[in-house]
């Protein structure tokens, strides 16, 4: 077993408990409710969907309304944060920071703001809901505006962690990443979190996997098969894409020297590019994308469209055996 | 006769009001581009804002108990600009370095760059949802201080705007007070041609707020537009101010084409002996 033991991670992954990521971003924002008076919810529309609403039972004075208006959702936060408060915004990542785009970038982050954006519904993971619902660029459009940090958790139990982190964490923006469906928890209580420090899940010497969300879970499983087949790869749970933990996966890619990046998103743009370019100027290496290529989602269950999509541990294990034989001799 | 403010503190304001003029001229000159129409057209308000309305400490900018005066239409920052630094927030050399490299002054505002801004603005529609949130959020702490927004009349055609008057509305923000340059233009031409947005009083009667019009020009006016604003609590109000563009300077009022172009140096001259003398009414100490 090469599983790395101060990731605390469930002993048996095949008996992994399911749990949406979105009840871990609920459960967070009660947790700060109860610990930082400061802490607003606003929300478009979806308390329900996004679990908000167990906020809003909570602190009902804490929690705004506003419809569904998502340009507004950012700029109302924008005043909130300017005037000293905390918000945290609610809704699907297609509308925010889908809709929102430009007023994230003038009102909060150009303004250096503490918005917290939740954009829940991420991924083709959603389901039957189909393309207009699924976002798979949101990564992309938080990465790539200065200020902001942006946070992928792999399970409901690390989104709990992540919420109250990316409160804590920065006097400036953050965009906090989920999902709809039920999905495996493998971290613990124990295992520990600290934004913009990667977790090693398991070590091996012959690929690393750098992921975040929760296709993390079918790395590791791809992992543990591939392990059988004498293959052992190292798994980095890389849940902040920014600031990206260049160091920890730089540690691990010298020794392995290849890579692949797995993500619930298109190429362009997410983590496998955030890890490309650090690599190309640090350790250059081989490199495998797991993630969308350059197409919209589908209506369809999530598990048939994780494989469809190439995302599932069959594809990753294909991808680690590719980029083994790019190495060079 | 106002009931709120003496006509000498009038005469008084109506001076630095043109001496904020010849500011923005000097400095738009200066910088090689900007906005000339509507810093010019909003000289009068942003005098009475700064000289005698605002509840603030041009030394202590951040002061947590301070009115916040937001400017939504960013692109009008060099009357504000000017009126900051003849209030005292940082010396009126300064101006001169609008839109250079290195300013704290940049072309359009920024919360971050320079103190006293409040919040970073250009792209239009914004500001009156960044308003309500002070607002709403300074309501639920029990703050008296007041928050004005400042808007143009054409940034009414974006979707965020409105958004923003629905969420003021509903939240009864008595505390929130917008106020609308109505100069008729916008970067196309005027308004009613570009997209109309008249009824604009009924517009906004119908999203619940109170509704005054004023003469942008007549500073008594407004400043008894202002202090109405203040008895209203169970709605946000808004001041449509009735403005000229360009106001002060004849061959750019009313003019559009002024709307996103500076004064030549040439012009700028001319431009500002025009306002040293009130338009040839009285000798300047200058001449």
């Amino acid at each position: 077993m090469n599983i790395n033991k101060d990731a605390f991670l469930i002993e048996d992954l095949s008996k992994a408990e399911k749990a949406p990521t979105r009840d871990g971003y609920g459960k967070g924002l009660v947790d700060l409710g109860e610990k930082d008076e400061r802490v607003v919810v606003l929300c478009a529309d979806l308390a329900e969907s996004t679990r908000s609403h167990w906020f809003k039972e909570k602190f009902p004075d804490r929690y705004i309304e506003i419809g569904v208006a998502e340009q507004n959702l950012a700029a109302i936060a924008s005043g909130l944060a300017n005037y000293g408060k905390i918000p945290f915004i609610s809704s699907y990542a297609v509308f925010s920071p889908g809709r929102n785009n430009e007023q994230i970038r003038t009102t909060i982050s150009l303004s250096i703001l503490p918005v917290k954006i939740a954009g829940a519904h991420a991924g083709v993971s959603v389901g039957p809901d189909g393309a207009t619902h699924q976002a798979l660029e949101d990564i992309a459009l938080m990465r790539v505006q200065p200020n902001m940090t942006v946070v992928v958790p792999c399970d409901a139990i690390e989104t709990r962690k992540a919420t109250i982190a990316i409160s804590d964490c920065c006097a400036g923006p953050a965009y906090l990443r989920f999902g709809r469906e039920k999905s495996p928890i493998f971290t613990t209580e124990k295992t520990p979190f600290q934004i913009g420090k990667a977790i090693v899940l398991r070590e091996g010497n012959d690929a690393t996997i750098v992921g975040c969300g929760m296709l993390l879970y079918n790395a590791l499983v791809a992992a543990e098969e591939l392990s059988k087949e004498g293959i052992e790869v190292a798994v980095i749970n890389s849940h902040t894409v920014k600031p990206l933990d260049v160091e920890t996966i730089l540690n691990s890619v010298k020794k392995t020297k290849a890579v692949v990046s797995v993500e619930e998103h298109q190429i362009a743009g997410g983590l496998g590019s955030a890890v490309a370019e650090a690599l190309s100027q640090n350790f250059p290496a081989p490199q495998e994308f797991i993630g969308i290529r350059d197409r919209f989602g589908k209506s369809g269950e999530t598990d048939e469209l994780i494989e469809a999509f190439g995302m599932g541990s069959k594809s990753i294990k294909e991808a680690v055996k590719k980029v083994i034989k790019r190495k060079s001799k | 006769m106002s009931e709120y403010i003496h006509d000498k503190k009038v005469k008084e304001l109506e001076v630095m009001a043109n001496k904020i003029r010849q500011s923005v001229i000097e400095m738009l000159v200066e910088a090689g581009s900007g906005h000339t129409a509507g810093s010019l057209g909003m000289a009068d308000i942003f005098t009475a804002f700064y000289f005698h309305i605002l509840n603030h400490d041009p030394k202590n900018p951040d002061w947590p108990d301070r009115d916040r005066l937001i400017l939504s239409n960013g692109h009008i920052c060099p009357v504000r600009y000017a009126a900051m630094a003849h209030a005292g927030y940082f010396p009126v050399e300064e101006l001169k370095t609008l839109r250079k490299f290195g300013s704290r002054l940049q072309g359009h505002p920024e919360r971050s760059a320079l103190p006293g801004v409040e919040t970073t603005s250009g792209p239009l529609g914004s500001g009156l949802g960044q308003a309500a949130g002070i607002a709403y959020g300074a309501r639920m702490d029990g703050k008296k201080f007041r928050v004005y927004c400042a808007m143009s009349d054409g940034e009414h055609e974006t979707g965020n705007l409105w958004e923003s008057a629905m969420f003021a509305g509903k939240n009864k923000l008595h505390n929130l007070t917008g106020i609308i340059d109505r100069n008729n233009i916008q970067i196309n031409g005027f308004t009613e041609d570009v997209m109309p947005l008249e009824p604009l009083r009924a517009k906004y009667e119908a999203f619940n707020w109170h509704v005054i019009d004023v003469d942008g020009h007549n500073i008594e006016e407004f400043v008894d537009a202002i202090e109405e604003t203040k008895a209203i609590f169970e709605k946000p109000t808004v001041i449509i101010a009735h403005t000229i563009p360009g106001k002060g300077i004849p061959e750019i009022e009313f003019d559009y084409d002024w709307h996103g172009k500076p004064p030549k140096p040439e012009e700028g001259e001319k431009f500002l002996r025009e306002l040293r003398t009130l338009g040839g009414k009285i000798k300047s100490e200058h001449e």
